[in-house]
């Protein structure tokens, strides 16, 4: 490589720090994709990883607008403040939001309710996502996940192919090396794109606190009835009544993922902000899918079956 | 806090799982249910006390197996640093796996069982960490508590270890006796080997060295894409690959040449002076230069190679074997080419790093490759800049990814290369000449464009640059020798000059034609002052100076032949 022949004036430029270095990798993959395919969309819940997705594609492509649509799967189970929040934060950005509901497509017998099962309505968006994919005629949809979540993601690329059905093959997942993606499909085909994959849980927090990022009040700690069941702090709300013998109790709590309200624990805290609960999640010591989840303590397997169909 | 990614590699049951359980247990990156998940799993496999290896296993189809078999990605941090590890399966079928885990680490571990010592794998694995450019390498010689924590066993495979990594150009590895199981020398000092007074291993992960910021390396801004919400503002978007920009650089876009200079350096928190490898960020220039997603922003000094024609060493990773007759898509930074893989000079052995003649590559075979592009890719050698010197090979028709390769230093005669450019690529070449290669088509029914020709040559020979008349007169004899029409031996041969660092000057008919030369390397000249072209010259009422310094000062406003003309402006051209 030629070295220099010109004695340039060099400005001293501080090393990134290890945020900085994650947030430039999202944002070289949220370009790439915004260059690379017709037709891509943002799936945003009013979660907190979702709003850092927002903040990365605002860094991505400001002054433009978004070179996608926001598009939000509603379970119809999910929290009031976060669909207050999901709207009002699309509305400040400027940027189309697509609202695709698990309801409607209840309504259109495209799912059928399975009693007794897995009632859960994270099972049941994947047909409305896909649905919504299929209208669309998405080639690239940027989902929120991190590899730190869980086992199955841990192992997935940042772009992920999906074939007509929406199915990902963890067996046979296209090499990715370097920061050199491989976004070509065939018709009908999609790519799930995660860009901030290689994040944790802190990071997400760090990030908030460094961005002063606004998320949904509930993130927070605050009053709320609930029922202890399997160890969990479950929200009492219109979709969840104690069940026979259990009592409904009052607690400080704070939730840590924000999804389907009849199967998201809270957890007991006392956090009011993200500073605090910087401090709380360092020393936490249990993940946040295991803290919240009760959809994927049925098996060790479950996730990497539901992605296997077609979830984020 | 800084972030340092890491790779492992060790065969089936040398400890990898172990380790790395080790260190996200010791260093309190395991979570209490992830823990429970271990615990009913090892009751349900009775292996005894806590099996840390079960934390980083992934996928339920691995599970079965007993084995991991894909890349997984785990994560922890202390307080001075974040780690990434990319979790990569050690045996033979997985070579690519172990690439791609080791694509983006800068440190390797390579497992070594202290019962069986340097194996086969052990230099598999030493051989694709140095492959990948991992400059950074620590022997993890584990389960020394099962031969006695003796350190003349460690000293003898150390020994062993050191006798081939020195071959493979590699820098001093670091070697650690531990106990994955135990947990000596991974978080925690060792009673058991008082005798070893090097780091623990966290200790080593937390203190070395990563690759800062490359501010002294060659400027290279691959551009992502364009910004342009309204017509005040084009920004050019991309991750800095390498190098530093500041606001007022002298900037050149390849593969135009053209030049502009850095108005400004715009980020979402704000404008910066100046920004370094690897961040992501929009750049305004002072001029209105054309510029698209796949072009590359570098400093004029400083330029990357420029070519068409290059040699690699390819990690094969598809079941289907690679094709000598098939095209590829071959995807660089933000560009994607079509390309073929002209010559398989060799196999490598990754055992026995023996180079054997082979037809083919199979999956997970790694060869010695030239490659053949359509279009030109602005290359550096992988060892020089692993963002610009790698690429990834994929297959226009199932949408698979091949391959990936790693660019080898170029400026070594090959055999093949056409003769002229033998010992020196275009870019070295331009870069001694101090100009960019060009073929400059003059145009139009003229009985003057010999003189123009002529009048041209002297002025840029004149100003130092590397200029050639190719007319008529001198394809002619070649033409007659090699018993090929005129026209085509006259492309191939301004091809070559252009390849060799010339500025050619041409008025035979047809260079412009579409298929001919490539656009990157052309500028046409009409001397009738119509039609198509980059320059349209009306020379009726011009005297053969006066054309000639107009087409010297476009020359030089397009920023085409860099200083030389710059320089040169108004004194005398
Ligand atoms: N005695 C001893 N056994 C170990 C050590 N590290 C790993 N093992 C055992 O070696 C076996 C294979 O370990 P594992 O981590 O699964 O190996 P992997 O296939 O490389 O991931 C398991 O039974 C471990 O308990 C060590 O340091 N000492």
């Amino acid at each position: 490589m030629p070295a220099s022949s010109v004695n340039r004036q060099r400005i001293s430029v501080t090393p990134l720090t290890h945020l900085q270095a994650l947030e430039a990798e999202s944002i070289h993959v949220l370009r790439e994709v915004a260059a690379s395919f017709e037709r891509s969309a943002l799936l945003f819940s009013g979660g907190k990883d979702s709003i850092v997705m927002l903040r990365l594609a605002e860094k991505a492509f400001r002054p433009a607008r978004f070179p996608f649509p926001l598009v939000h799967i509603d379970t119809e189970h999910n929290f009031p403040e976060v669909i207050d929040f999901r709207d009002r934060r699309a509305a400040e950005l400027g940027e189309k939001l697509i609202v695709r509901s698990v309801e409607d497509s209840l309504r259109q017998g495209r799912i059928v309710e399975r009693p007794g099962q897995d009632n859960s309505r994270n099972r049941m968006q994947i047909t409305t996502l896909l649905d919504a994919i299929a209208e669309h005629r998405f080639e690239a949809v940027f989902g929120g996940a991190r590899r730190d979540e869980e086992k199955a993601r841990a192992k997935e690329r940042i772009f992920s192919f999906r074939d007509q059905h929406g199915a990902w093959d963890p067996k046979n997942q296209r090499p990715e090396l370097w920061n050199l993606y491989n976004g070509r499909i065939h018709p009908g085909e999609h790519i799930r794109v995660f860009p901030i994959s290689n994040w944790t849980e802190l990071d997400i927090w760090h990030y908030i606190a460094q961005e002063r990022l606004e998320i949904p009040s509930i993130y927070y700690a605050h009053r709320r009835k609930v029922v202890i069941r399997q160890g969990l702090l479950l929200p009492i709300s219109h979709l969840l009544r104690p069940l026979p013998g259990e009592e409904v109790v009052e607690r400080t709590v704070r939730f840590r993922t924000v999804g389907d309200m009849t199967c998201t624990a809270c957890v007991a805290s006392d956090a009011a902000d993200a500073c605090a609960i910087i401090d709380e999640t360092a020393v936490a010591r249990v993940t946040e899918r295991g803290a919240t989840r009760v959809d994927d303590q049925v098996s060790d397997a479950s996730m990497e079956d539901r992605k296997r169909q077609g979830y984020f | 806090m800084d972030l340092l990614r890491f790779s492992t590699a060790g065969s089936v049951d040398d400890g990898k799982s172990t380790l790395i359980g080790r260190l996200l247990y010791d260093s309190k990156g395991v979570f209490d249910d992830q823990l429970q998940a271990v615990a009913r799993s090892t009751v349900n496999r009775s292996a005894g006390p806590l099996d840390l290896s079960l934390l980083t296993d992934g996928l339920r189809a691995e599970r079965e197996q007993g084995i991991t078999i894909d890349v997984a990605y785990r994560y922890f941090h202390t307080p001075s640093r974040k780690f990434i590890i990319a979790d990569t399966p050690g045996h033979e079928q997985y070579t690519r796996n172990m690439a791609t885990g080791a694509s983006t680490a800068d440190l390797a571990i390579v497992l070594v069982d202290a019962r069986y010592g340097v194996l086969t794998q052990s230099r598999r694995h030493t051989f694709i960490a140095a492959l990948l450019g991992i400059r950074h390498v620590v022997v993890a010689v584990n389960k020394m508590d099962l031969v006695d924590w003796s350190q003349a066993r460690f000293g003898q495979i150390v020994s062993d270890y050191l006798a081939f990594s020195g071959q493979l150009g590699l820098a001093a590895p670091t070697f650690i006796p531990l106990s994955a199981l135990l947990g000596d020398n991974v978080v925690e000092p060792s009673a058991n080997m008082p005798w070893y007074r090097g780091p623990l291993l966290l200790q080593h992960l937390e203190s070395v060295e990563v690759d800062g910021l490359q501010t002294n390396a060659p400027l290279r801004l691959p551009v992502q894409l364009v910004i342009r919400p309204n017509l005040d503002y084009r920004g050019f978007a991309g991750q800095l690959a390498a190098g530093q920009v500041q606001v007022g650089d002298e900037v050149v876009c390849l593969p135009a040449g053209t030049r502009s200079k850095v108005a400004r350096i715009a980020t979402y928190d704000g404008d910066l002076q100046a920004a370094a490898a690897p961040a992501s960020v929009t750049l305004l220039l002072e001029d209105e230069i054309d510029v698209s997603r796949g072009d590359m922003l570098v400093h004029a000094d400083q330029l990357p190679m420029v070519v068409r024609e290059f040699d690699a060493k390819l990690v094969w990773m598809d079941a289907q074997p690679l094709d000598l007759a098939r095209p590829y898509l071959v995807r660089h930074t933000s560009r994607s080419v079509r390309g073929r893989v002209a010559q398989l000079a060799h196999r490598i052995d990754v055992n026995t790093l023996e180079h054997t003649a082979s037809e083919t590559l199979n999956l997970n075979e790694i060869g010695q490759v030239r490659l053949s592009l359509a279009q030109p890719l602005y290359l550096d050698a992988y060892g020089d800049c692993r963002a610009t010197g790698s690429f990834v090979l994929v297959d226009p028709l199932t949408n698979a990814t091949v391959a990936a390769g790693m660019v080898d230093h170029q400026a070594v005669a090959q055999p093949g290369t056409p003769a002229g450019v033998a010992l020196f690529g275009r870019a070295e070449r331009e870069r001694i000449h101090g100009h960019r290669a060009l073929a400059l088509a003059l145009i139009g029914p003229s009985d003057r464009t010999a003189a123009v020709q002529s009048e041209l040559e002297r002025r840029l020979l004149q100003r130092g640059i590397q200029a050639l008349r190719v007319d008529a007169a001198f394809v002619a004899p070649l033409a007659a020798v090699t018993a090929a029409a005129l026209p085509e031996v006259a492309v191939a041969l301004i091809e070559r000059l252009v390849e060799a660092g010339h500025v050619v000057i041409s008025d035979l008919p047809g260079l412009g034609d579409p298929g001919r030369l490539s656009p990157a390397d052309l500028v046409r000249v009409r001397l009738d002052g119509q039609g198509d072209a980059e320059l349209a010259i009306e020379i009726a009422d011009l005297s053969e100076s006066a054309v000639a310094t107009r087409i010297l000062t476009w020359l030089g406003d397009g920023g085409h032949l860099a200083g030389k003309l710059v320089e040169g402006r108004g004194a005398g051209i």
